[in-house]
């Protein structure tokens, strides 16, 4: 007998039809109106179904390219990158694979070539466009914190590396791939404009402000680029786990010399 | 010539103060040994000592009763909790039941953000007070500029049941008498004379007690981090314990969608069907 159901989940995504012998199974899903195992799975890309869950429409064919490019671009930053050095310490102690996720995510997610900049990197296209005027106004006086928050205040522009010399070469792979793709405008002012940008801010374009301009392209909200960002930089933290898993914790960096306790 | 990287110079060198492990196996934190000096401490003074410096077994234990009473009820309709029970229910480990639902304690309507904000907002009415704004026109400006004041307000019940508790348990130990704490009851009566419904929560008294004890909002923040955990577990445990899958299970009509009502096909709109 089913029992009256007061209190639901609201969704503008998903829908459900029960399986006829079990209420608390699918028998058929839909996404925003597509049938997700009856259609979408015999004719959709991956990278298609990801912005439909996101936007709740398909891709246009540029905008499904704006997507596959970024998302093979940050499928793996290198054992280098923060995020993915998280995951493979993770690894390295036989930590759980779920583990070295968190341990991505959580690094990944911060102001420095992480979620959280390319979050802001967004409402800085939001403010500025394609205005080079309304860029510079903002990078010489960024917003500041009107109260304190869990995230700390940007300690530089986001989007620029800090600690950057000259724009990497990768980047700017990248960024030519990304205007190269018709109608996207806003990357193409970038790749126009980003060695004018640097100069004001000092310091060079990185892969968190090139993301930003591409999910402000495909018309993303700050809060889903957040999100996607960190999902799309999973892969590689997830394989440099698992290599450093088998090869393990001899043959990983411990810095044996390189710290110091002042006293 | 080429310009090379300021890191350079932290490559491989990492000097601290906060100590470590010394070649001779001594343990050190913040200067004292862990081994010798430390040892004897309770764990919330020691966590105290690890977060701000400070040394202070009155506070630790006020600290170690707010964890108790305000922040660990073993209840998984509460939104961390859940997730370790969701975790429990799903056969996931503790560890990772406990750091979902540490991570998901960073809330805005509850956790690490409202006592975040909470005492900082405590700081900053302060700082105004002294500017000789009237508490009124602080609180509103606060309102509608952020349109919440942290500390103020509770989802789901109306008057914060720890308020009494907490304050009994602070006044008994000598505490409760400062000036921020006496501004949290000012701003709840502000709130009862109006026409808004917030009342004072518990991250306005914490913040408010730990204030008078000179604890700054990111040390308050960072004490806190581990603060719920104690609600964490049992819900996890207890999850264990029953059937797989037993947590709240729901039926496909328990979805209320309520987007896109017509069914498209892919292919068609692609102009392939």
């Amino acid at each position: 007998m089913s029992p009256a159901i007061s209190e639901t989940i609201s969704t503008k995504i998903w829908d459900e039809k029960a399986e006829p012998d079990n209420p608390f199974a699918a028998a058929s899903c839909h996404c925003s109106g597509f049938d997700v195992y009856g259609d979408l799975l015999n004719n959709a890309s991956y990278i298609d179904y990801l912005y439909l869950l996101f936007k709740l429409d398909p891709p246009n064919q540029n905008q499904s390219k704006i997507l596959e490019a970024l998302a093979i671009a940050l499928a793996n930053l290198g054992p280098r990158d923060h995020a993915v050095r998280a995951a493979m310490n993770a690894g390295v102690g036989g930590s759980t694979h779920a583990s070295a996720l968190i341990a991505a995510l959580s690094v990944g997610a911060g102001n420095l070539g992480g979620a959280r900049e390319v979050f802001y990197g967004i409402e800085y296209w939001q403010t500025c466009g394609r205005e080079m005027d309304k860029w510079h106004n903002l990078i010489a006086s960024p917003p500041k914190q009107a109260r304190l928050d869990v995230w700390l205040p940007m300690e530089h522009t986001p989007g620029f590396d800090p600690n950057g010399v000259t724009c990497p070469t990768p980047v700017i792979q990248t960024l030519e791939c990304l205007a190269d793709i018709d109608t996207a405008d806003h990357l193409k002012w970038l790749r126009d404009n980003r060695t004018t940008l640097e100069s004001k801010v000092g310091y060079p374009l990185a892969f968190s402000g090139l993301a930003a301009a591409a999910f402000y392209q495909l018309d993303f909200q700050p809060e889903q680029a957040e999100m996607l960002f960190m999902l799309l930089r999973l892969p590689g933290a997830a394989v440099h786990a698992l290599e450093q898993e088998k090869l393990g914790w001899r043959k990983y960096p411990f810095f044996t010399k390189g710290f110091k306790v002042t006293e | 010539m080429p310009h090379h990287s300021k890191l350079e110079k932290y490559e491989d060198n990492w000097q601290t103060s906060m100590g470590g492990l010394l070649p001779d196996g001594n343990v050190l934190l913040r200067g004292e040994n862990i081994f010798t000096d430390l040892s004897e401490d309770r764990w919330m003074e020691f966590l105290l000592f690890a977060v701000t410096g400070r040394k202070d077994a009155g506070l630790a234990r006020l600290i170690e009763a707010i964890w108790i009473i305000c922040t660990s009820y073993p209840d998984p309709r509460i939104w961390n909790n859940r997730v370790a029970a969701l975790a429990g229910t799903t056969r996931s480990t503790g560890v990772l039941a406990t750091a979902g639902a540490l991570a998901v304690t960073e809330a805005m309507i509850y956790g690490a953000r409202a006592i975040l904000g909470a005492s900082d907002f405590l700081y900053r009415l302060e700082n105004r007070l002294n500017e000789n704004v009237c508490l009124d026109e602080i609180v509103l400006g606060e309102l509608k500029q952020f349109r919440n004041v942290f500390g103020f307000g509770r989802p789901v019940l109306a008057e914060d049941e720890r308020v009494k508790p907490m304050m009994e348990f602070a006044q008994s130990r000598g505490y409760g008498q400062g000036k921020y704490i006496k501004l949290v009851f000012e701003v709840d009566e502000f709130f009862k004379q109006s026409r808004y419904k917030y009342r004072v929560n518990i991250a306005a008294v914490t913040g408010g007690l730990l204030a008078d004890e000179g604890v700054k909002p990111r040390e308050f923040y960072d004490m806190t981090t581990l603060a719920f955990t104690g609600g964490y577990m049992p819900c996890y445990a207890d999850a264990v314990n029953k059937p797989e899958g037993a947590l709240f299970p729901m039926r496909t009509d328990h979805i209320q969608f309520n987007g896109a009502a017509k069914q498209r096909k892919w292919n068609e709109i692609f102009g392939m069907g």
